[in-house]
Formats: C-alpha cells, sequence, structure tokens
C-alpha cells in the first residue's frame, strides 16, 4: 500500500474524511435552507421557481451538484465502514453496561440518526429532485417548472410532514454531536474556542433544522 | 479485616462474577453471596473475602488483576456494574470503597470487554495490546554520556505541565472498556501528547504516531467518535484535547514526514 492508501485506511486517515465531508455538507445546509426561503414569499411560488429553475440549469451550480455528491458518499461510505469496524472491535459485549452515566445518547447514536437521514434523503431527492430535474412538471406563469406546486401539495399530506419533521429532528441531534465532532477530529481543540464551537454547534442544529421543519408545518397547518 | 469504625455497619451483598476458565472457554456469569463487609474496605478488599470464602468451600478463587492497590499501577481492570472501575469518578477499582454500595445491593462485575483486550481468566485481561503499541513509538533517543544536567534544556512550564498532565495515565485500558468503539485513542494520545511537548521526543516525532496509530489499528482497536466516555471515566482525567493533539500530529506527520511506506 502507498502511503496515500495507508493515511487514508487508518481509523484517523477515515475520521478526517467524515469531519471534512461532514462539515462541508453544514455549509450545503445553509445554502439550501436559505434558497428555501423563497417558499414563504406569497407569489403563488413565482419567485421558488425562479430560484429551483436557476439551482437546476445553472453550470457552476450544476458542478458543485457533483461536489455534494462525492460529499454525500464519502460522508456516509466512509461513517459506515467506521461504525461496521468500531462494532467489529468488541465481539463480546457486556452483560451490564450503562452508557447512559456517562456520555448523551445522540453522541453514541450517530450511525442510527445518520441512517434515518439517508432514509429521509432517498425519499427527498425522489419526490423533489428526481421529478424536478427528470419528471415533467407543468410550467408556471413565467414558464418555469412548478416545483412550489408539487411542494405544497407534498406538504399538505400528514405522512410527509411527520417524514420531514422527523427527519428534521434527526438531523438536529445529528448535528448536535456532529458539529464539534468534526473540528475536534480535525485537531481543532482549545480551551479558549471549544466551548465556542459547542454553543455556535447547539445553535447551528437547532436553527436550522428547526428552519427546515417549518416548511412542512406551515403550508400543512397555514395554507 | 479493615474497619474500626464503630458507625459503620458491615453489609451483605449478591456478587455476580464473570468467571472463565481459560482464553478459549465459554464463560458465564455466576452468582454469590458476600457476608460482613466493612464500608471501609475497598473493592478489591471485597473480592479478597470472596476468595477465601471460595478457598474454604474447596472452589477456585476469582482471578482478577491487581498490583499497588493505590491508583498507580493501572492493574485493576474491572467494569463493575456497568462502569469501567465502578461508580466512582476519577477512581481505580483499588481506590473505589465499599462505602459507595449498600447493604443488599447486587453487584455485577465483568473483566474488560474489547478484542484487543482477550480475557485470561475470570477478571483477568490481557493488555499486552498497550505495550505492543508503546513499543512501535513510545520511547525517546538518548544520547550516550554523562548524565545531562537537568537544567539544560528548557522547558516552559505551561508545556511541562501539559505534559506532565498527559504522563499520569496509568495504563490501566478503561478508556478502552468504557468506549462504545471500543477504541484506545485516549491512552494511545496521552502518549504521543506527553512526548511530542517535550524537547526530548523531537528526533522521533513524526515517525512516533505514524507507527503508533498503525499498531493501535492493528491491535484491533475500535476509532474514536467523540463521544467522551473515555474521559468521563479515566480515573487521572486525561483530557480529550490530547485525542486532538494526536489527530494534528498525525494528519501532519503523513503530510510532511520522508516515511514512503
Ligand atoms: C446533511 C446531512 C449530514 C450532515 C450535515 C452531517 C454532518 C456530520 C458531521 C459534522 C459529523 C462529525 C464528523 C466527525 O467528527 O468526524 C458527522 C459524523 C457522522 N455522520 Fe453525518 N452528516 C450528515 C448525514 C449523514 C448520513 C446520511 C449518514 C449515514 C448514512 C451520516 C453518518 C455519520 C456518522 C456515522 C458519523 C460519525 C460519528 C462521529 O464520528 O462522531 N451522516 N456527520
Ligand atoms: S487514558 Fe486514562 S483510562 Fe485510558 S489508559 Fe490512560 S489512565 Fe487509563
Ligand atoms: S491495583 Fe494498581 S491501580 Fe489499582
Amino acid at each position: 500500500m502507498s502511503w496515500i492508501t495507508k493515511t487514508f485506511t487508518s481509523s484517523i486517515g477515515r475520521k478526517v474524511i467524515v469531519a471534512i465531508t461532514g462539515l462541508f455538507l453544514c455549509t450545503f445546509l445553509v445554502v439550501h435552507l436559505v434558497g428555501n426561503l423563497q417558499l414563504f414569499k406569497d407569489d403563488g411560488g413565482a419567485a421558488f421557481n425562479i430560484y429551483s429553475h436557476f439551482m437546476g440549469t445553472n453550470p457552476v451550480i450544476r458542478t458543485l451538484e457533483w461536489v455534494l455528491v462525492l460529499g454525500f458518499g464519502f460522508h456516509i461510505y466512509e461513517s459506515y465502514t467506521l461504525a461496521a469496524r468500531n462494532r467489529a472491535a468488541r465481539k463480546v459485549g457486556y452483560v451490564d453496561s450503562r452508557p447512559s452515566e456517562n456520555s448523551p445518547w445522540y453522541s453514541r447514536s450517530m450511525a442510527l440518526l445518520g441512517t434515518l437521514i439517508l432514509i429521509f434523503l432517498i425519499v427527498h431527492m425522489y419526490n423533489f429532485f428526481y421529478r424536478a430535474r427528470f419528471g415533467d412538471l407543468d410550467p408556471d406563469i413565467n414558464n418555469n417548472d412548478d416545483l412550489y406546486t408539487l411542494v405544497v401539495t407534498s406538504f399538505k399530506q400528514w405522512w410527509y410532514v411527520l417524514l420531514y419533521v422527523g427527519a428534521q429532528i434527526a438531523l438536529c441531534y445529528h448535528l448536535i454531536h456532529g458539529f464539534r465532532s468534526g473540528f475536534q477530529t480535525l485537531g481543532l481543540n482549545h480551551r479558549k474556542y471549544t466551548p465556542i464551537i459547542r454553543v455556535i454547534g447547539y445553535i447551528f442544529a437547532i436553527v436550522v433544522c428547526a428552519g427546515f421543519a417549518s416548511m412542512p408545518l406551515y403550508f400543512y397547518f397555514f395554507k | 479485616m479493615a474497619g474500626n469504625n464503630p458507625n459503620a455497619k458491615p453489609m451483605n451483598l449478591t456478587l455476580k462474577v464473570w468467571r472463565q476458565r481459560n482464553r478459549n472457554s465459554e464463560g458465564k456469569i455466576v452468582e454469590y453471596q458476600v457476608k460482613d463487609i466493612s464500608p471501609e474496605m475497598s473493592f478489591l478488599e471485597m473480592l479478597d473475602v470472596l476468595n477465601e470464602d471460595l478457598l474454604l468451600k474447596g472452589d477456585e478463587p476469582v482471578a482478577f488483576d491487581h498490583d499497588c492497590r493505590e491508583g498507580i499501577c493501572g492493574s485493576c481492570d474491572l467494569f463493575i456494574n456497568g462502569r469501567a472501575h465502578g461508580p466512582e469518578k476519577g477512581t481505580t477499582t483499588c481506590q473505589l470503597h465499599m462505602r459507595k454500595f449498600s447493604d443488599g445491593d447486587t453487584i455485577t462485575i465483568e473483566p474488560w470487554r474489547a478484542n484487543a483486550f482477550p480475557v485470561n481468566r475470570d477478571l483477568s485481561v490481557d493488555r499486552s495490546a498497550f505495550d505492543r503499541i508503546i513499543q512501535a513509538g513510545g520511547y525517546i533517543s538518548v544520547n550516550t554520556g554523562g548524565v545531562p544536567d537537568g537544567n539544560e534544556i528548557p522547558i516552559p512550564k505551561n508545556i511541562a505541565d501539559k505534559a506532565f498532565e498527559a504522563a499520569t495515565c496509568i495504563s490501566c485500558g478503561a478508556c478502552v472498556a468504557a468506549c462504545k468503539n471500543a477504541s484506545a485513542m485516549l491512552f494511545v494520545s496521552a502518549k504521543i501528547s506527553q512526548l511530542a511537548l517535550l524537547p526530548q521526543g523531537q528526533v522521533e516525532r513524526k515517525t512516533r504516531v505514524e507507527n503508533m496509530v498503525a499498531q493501535m489499528d492493528k491491535e484491533g482497536f475500535g476509532a474514536c467518535t467523540n463521544i467522551g466516555q473515555c474521559a468521563a471515566e479515566c480515573p487521572v482525567g486525561i483530557s480529550l484535547e490530547n485525542i486532538a493533539l494526536m489527530n494534528r500530529e498525525f494528519i501532519s506527520a503523513k503530510a510532511t514526514s520522508d516515511n514512503l511506506a
């Protein structure tokens, strides 16, 4: 094995990949959230459809889309590889184990939370991304594909709202641990800044996830 | 028997102890009763009482690791009631006292669990994986010749303190035992920090972290997910800052060392 493959298949090397991709995905969440805020504009979806047309056709965005796919791909692959390795490191478990006395449950459940997010992602990608890109949506007043109407009708179904809100709760806990964990993995631990990163992580997780969850809730209850 | 405090009421306890004949045999939990345990005894003295009873009955005593019995050697690797070294924070099993328990309690006692720490017998585990990690790089080169003057190598106080904090690791393995991933990163990072911080550790600085991490992976320990169970259970309070430092050392060593293998 060359030093490069050795580095990236070592425990720390894999962790570093999970951390870099995880923090990169956090920046994606911000962009995605801010863009989607157009849903709240009371113009029958015109602004949102202009935005989604732009996102679907702009060559820069289309290129970054592949970076995003790779980011998700590596994050999921490396984190599952590590999770399998970690599980295998203790074949015989304890008869009596009380981890809740030394750590929060969500920190110990990152793979489970990630799996919930993944299930959500698959449904989400099929319903909105796939149909926006490859389906045949009706045109809106500006002759853009009317993704807005698809979003609004989806968010009128209770099980859809439940899936979305549930996924945001999972994401929120994933990020409460993941945000600070990513910095720690990259070696960015400092007595001055680590407590601040922890607080920013909490705020980030709650604001982002509450922001995403507010969309299905708004259309279900107020539209 | 320890205990001359007249107010300390003796306790009767039920013990659920992991019994296993040798590395290859199947083990199981066996229940025992111990009587008249003084709250002033240490946990290990309580096990001594159990073993005396067993010997009198002609049974095999329970094998468990211990040596100094004063919290410095790191031998006493017992998983007690679901926690490494039992319920008290910042103590080894030998420093845990029976006053932490009450009359009538049931106490479950298991060996450390990790593939890298095979059970030798009953509660005694083989922690030689730690020795092999140290052999891989936990040393420094020293010039031959006369004894150097200690004051010749200036070390700022704050750096010396950090290195000393890391050096307090007693290699007990509680971090591995407590970690959901059976990760040894707190232990390995303590050893790496201690030497990376000091001038004496600079010669092997890059090869050390590369080789020790490689050996850690080879021994089959898990990878850290920054849960912090290790630091919460560490008897001497080794901090997670060391793991961050190890990761930094590892990344920069991999990026800049001459080692192509
Ligand atoms: C938008 C989606 C996601 C974001 C923003 C995100 C973010 C993060 C961050 C920042 C970390 C910490 C990295 C580290 O400390 O090494 C992390 C860890 C992790 N993620 Fe994600 N993640 C996302 C989706 C997923 C998915 C879909 C999965 C699984 C299928 C997943 C599984 C994991 C696992 C297992 C860890 C390792 C836990 C740890 O090392 O602390 N994540 N994630
Ligand atoms: S880091 Fe703490 S728990 Fe781990 S071996 Fe050292 S002293 Fe024991
Ligand atoms: S017996 Fe030495 S630390 Fe407990």
